[in-house]
């Protein structure tokens, strides 16, 4: 346990609630601290908030080594209330949003499945979703029933102890969509009885959660355009937040937020400000317009100040800074945005003016140590950042990959490019390249190692530029980039940061660069997917792999952990199907 | 409208598909082929090279034959399909870049065909002479196979004057251990064949030396100098090294003059163009 430690095991054991749906019991395992064992809860039938009262059976399973507690969850809530998503610690049977709670830490107080019995896990079900190509989702599990996406704007509920599908969603997709990076989507948000997703054509869509059928459709900006979305959405008390693809085509980037029940738009912040507004003296004549700045990757939420963090993507064109002079403010950037209004509270810029297609699009996670309120996200760009929430200071910034563009820092520690570092006509090599230190795959924080955890990659690019006209709806670049012409391969990692000092703890090697993202659980395990295809459990501390098994796909997912019957499971989306692993 | 003018109509219209397969719109079109140079740096030259002129993965398009494509036609078929079989993907599948449209797609052609130099990729050797060296004293097919006939060691080469440009095919044959690592991306999955030297020592002490076919972190699937496969799991091993160091003796010149050398890759690249 490092000094950055929040969470010390304990958990509110009390029963949740339930809705009219005919209940099935759970008996769920929650982490304690370790070693101590706690007595199973009897259970009691609760009144929901509308006062159905629920029918529940006890179910209470032996678990094995039982170095756990088992509570008894009165389960089957036909609504996912704003309020359990609120307080998503209390079930964590369930796995209700992208990151797993609001705090994107992407782990799981399940610890059934632990470090000691690991070696045992088999995969339990398989679901083929018969889609081509990558599968970047993370699935949801709320109330025995997993949610999830495939590429070509699937969407599909699951039984989730035995992978049977309820129901499957697939939306026609006009012929001349322009995903940039694969066809692909992350996930999808669930509130009340809608399960809500974006699609390749850039609607947002809200499906009913026991049937897939369409409730509400909105469109939120033309396709043709290259506007697109492939992220998870977030629900937030009673909206639906979700950001825009498209940095590729100069689309003038945005976060939108939706009323969950009617679909209507309630704001929209545009991450590239227009006229009269801060920021736009960061762009030089009307290069404004075509921006890019998209918000492609789940964005995270304080409660506490009632804040999204959001993070941004590249300026477009990516490659190329000429025709764009200036920081090109809110690109590459955490935005602190209100809940309700969407108004930008602070903005933290990791590389400005960026011209590598260093996206900082990646999950930024909610820490608290030592009476501070953090947010730690390491960046495409090769440096872990950490920055007070409240004030969107930067705390500390450290390189946890190889890296060239920047050999100093300015006055608040944040690293400056090299003149040297800006692309050429020739091209010439800087680290990382254009696929950044890590990318959009998940890191996770475990609160008991007190570790943040991280898929990366030492790799460097030659980036190379030239002029582009923007055209509606055509790929807006401005560059090209190649592999360095070093001889020696690459390396893919799984790396632990201490997010308190920036050091890194702990790596294992992979075989070559994978894009899996890292689930941690309270099982002393973390866990990851290769390139080769082989889902890994490693302990926390050492990264020891203690198992893996062949899915016979690479993995460009990240895994989640959810229990049912109060059995505990691990699913990983890879190749093109959806795996989940129990213990025997 | 009636039957026959619905016939006539039809196959006028077919007859304009057709026509829209067959030939490049924008053939010989200078505005077009520089926007085919923005397209194909965006979405080819990561493989193909800037300008085209091969990468370490992709061929040399500059060069007037190709192995694949002969006409436009066939050039927009393999652009949008991708090649089986090999690491070329189907527009927009690759991950690197976006899909083009169809349009976009003619403008890289035209880009292509604005680059090509009519004479280059004619080597200035003798390709039957190659053909005699690589079968006999050059002892290339000890661990090369060429249409079908010799050795399993090393990467077969019937394509490789298809798609390598000259100097890499001289450079793989004086430096072999140079560019072992052509192509180690995600992209690479595509290769399982790294060439990579690894000795492994098994539990009962046999030592093991030979190339990857593949491996992954557990397990390792490895081809001795005999052709025998191996395959092994990490964890029970005694040892396991790898090299960067090809199995591939370097050819220095007193091995094989600078005129075998030609001989050979005109041999191979006569292959290439087949």
């Amino acid at each position: 346990m490092t000094a950055m430690t929040e969470w010390n095991g304990r958990h509110d054991t009390k029963p949740r609630s339930g809705g009219r749906m005919q209940p099935t019991a759970q008996a769920v395992g929650i982490s304690t601290q370790k070693g101590q064992a706690r007595q199973g809860r009897k259970k009691n039938p609760v009144q929901d908030p509308s006062g159905a009262a629920l029918r529940s059976t006890k179910i209470i399973r032996a678990f094995r080594p039982c170095v756990l507690a088992c509570i008894l969850l009165t389960a089957a809530h036909a609504q996912l209330t704003s309020d359990r998503l609120l307080n998503s610690a209390k079930e964590p049977q369930n796995w209700m949003t992208y990151s797993g709670d609001y705090s994107g830490k992407r782990f799981s107080a399940l610890d059934q499945i632990n470090a000691q019995n690991a070696h045992s896990l088999s995969a339990k079900w398989v679901y083929q979703t018969a889609a081509t190509g990558k599968l970047e989702t993370t699935p949801l599990v709320v109330d025995g029933i997993l949610y999830a996406t495939a590429q070509d704007n699937r969407a599909f509920a699951l039984d989730a102890r035995s992978g049977r599908p309820i129901w499957i969603y697939q939306r026609q997709i006009p012929g001349d969509i322009r995903p940039c990076c694969g066809r692909v989507n992350r996930g999808v948000a669930i509130l009340g009885d809608k399960v809500f997703f974006g699609t390749l054509d850039a609607h947002v869509i809200a499906l009913d959660a026991k049937t897939g059928a369409v409730r509400w459709d909105v469109t939120a900006a033309d396709y043709r355009t290259g506007h697109s979305f492939t992220v998870a959405p977030l629900a937030v008390k009673n909206l639906i937040i979700i950001g825009i693809s498209g940095g590729e085509y100069g689309v003038r980037g945005f976060i939108d937020a939706y009323d969950a029940d009617s679909g209507e738009r309630k704001w929209r912040f545009y991450t590239v400000p227009g006229p009269g507004e801060p920021g736009h003296d960061s762009w030089e004549g009307d290069s404004w317009k075509v921006g890019g700045a998209p918000a492609w990757n789940t964005g995270t939420y304080d409660p506490a100040t009632n804040q999204i963090f959001w993070p941004t993507g590249n300026p477009a064109p990516s490659n190329r800074g000429e025709g764009r002079v200036g920081d090109n403010l809110y690109s590459n950037s955490l935005l602190a945005l209100n809940a309700d209004t969407g108004k930008l509270n602070w903005y933290f810029q990791f590389t400005k003016h960026d011209e590598h297609d260093w996206d900082a699009t990646q999950i930024p996670i909610l820490i608290d140590a030592n009476g501070k309120k953090l947010i730690a996200q390491a960046d495409r760009n090769g440096y872990f950042y950490v920055i007070d929430r409240t004030t969107g200071k930067l705390i500390s910034a450290t390189a946890y990959g190889k890296t060239t563009w920047s050999d100093s820092k300015d006055t608040d520690g944040r690293p400056i490019a090299n003149k040297n570092a800006e692309p050429t006509l020739a091209g010439h090599t800087v680290c990382p390249g254009a696929l950044g230190t890590t990318n959009f795959m998940p890191p996770t924080y475990d609160p008991q190692s007190g570790l943040f955890y991280v898929t990366a990659r030492d790799q460097c690019d030659i980036f190379s530029t030239a002029p582009q006209p923007y055209e509606p709806g055509h790929a807006f670049y401005g560059s090209a980039y190649f592999p360095s012409e070093e001889a020696e391969p690459y390396f893919g990692f799984l790396k632990a940061i201490d997010p308190a000092t920036g050091e890194i703890k702990q790596k294992f090697q992979h075989t070559s660069p994978t894009w899996s993202g890292v689930l941690s659980t309270a099982g002393g395990l973390v866990f990851s997917g290769d390139a080769e295809g082989n889902f890994i459990a490693f302990d926390a501390t050492s990264l020891k792999p203690l198992w893996h098994f062949q899915m016979g796909g690479a993995v460009y997912a990240a895994p989640m952990a959810y229990a049912v019957d109060g059995k505990e499971y691990v699913a990983i989306a890879a190749g093109s199907a959806i795996y989940a692993f129990g213990l025997p | 409208m009636s039957r026959q003018s619905w016939v006539v109509g039809f196959v006028l219209l077919m007859t304009a598909i057709c026509v829209a397969e067959d030939q490049n719109p924008l053939a010989n079109d200078p505005k077009a082929a520089k926007a085919g140079e923005y397209e194909f740096r965006i979405n080819c030259a990561l493989c193909h090279g800037l300008g085209a002129r091969g990468g370490g993965r992709g061929p040399d398009l500059t060069r007037a034959q190709k192995k694949h494509t002969h006409s436009d036609a066939d050039m927009f078929q393999v652009i949008s399909n991708g090649i089986p079989g090999t690491a070329m993907p189907a527009n927009g599948t690759n991950g690197q870049g976006v899909g083009m449209t169809d349009t976009e797609i003619w403008q890289i052609i035209t880009y292509i065909r604005s680059q090509e130099v009519k004479s280059s990729g004619k080597a200035t050797g003798d390709p039957a002479r190659g053909k005699q060296l690589f079968f006999g004293d050059g002892n290339c097919s000890l661990c090369h196979m060429v249409d079908g006939k010799g050795g399993r060691l090393g990467p077969d080469l019937t394509g490789v004057g298809g798609s390598r440009t000259r100097e890499a095919i001289v450079d793989s044959i004086r430096n072999p251990s140079r560019r072992l690592a052509w192509g180690l991306t995600e992209g690479s999955k595509e290769f399982p064949q790294e060439y990579e030297t690894v000795t492994a020592v098994t539990a009962d002490g046999k030592q093991i030396k030979g190339v990857t076919l593949n491996e992954d972190s557990f397990t390792v699937q490895i081809m001795d100098a005999g052709e025998h496969i191996h395959l092994l799991e990490k964890d029970q091993l005694k040892s396991f090294q790898k090299s960067r160091e090809s199995m591939m003796p370097k050819y220095d010149p007193d091995v094989l003059s600078d005129k075998e050398v030609d001989d050979i890759v005109a041999f191979l690249i006569s292959l290439g163009a087949k």
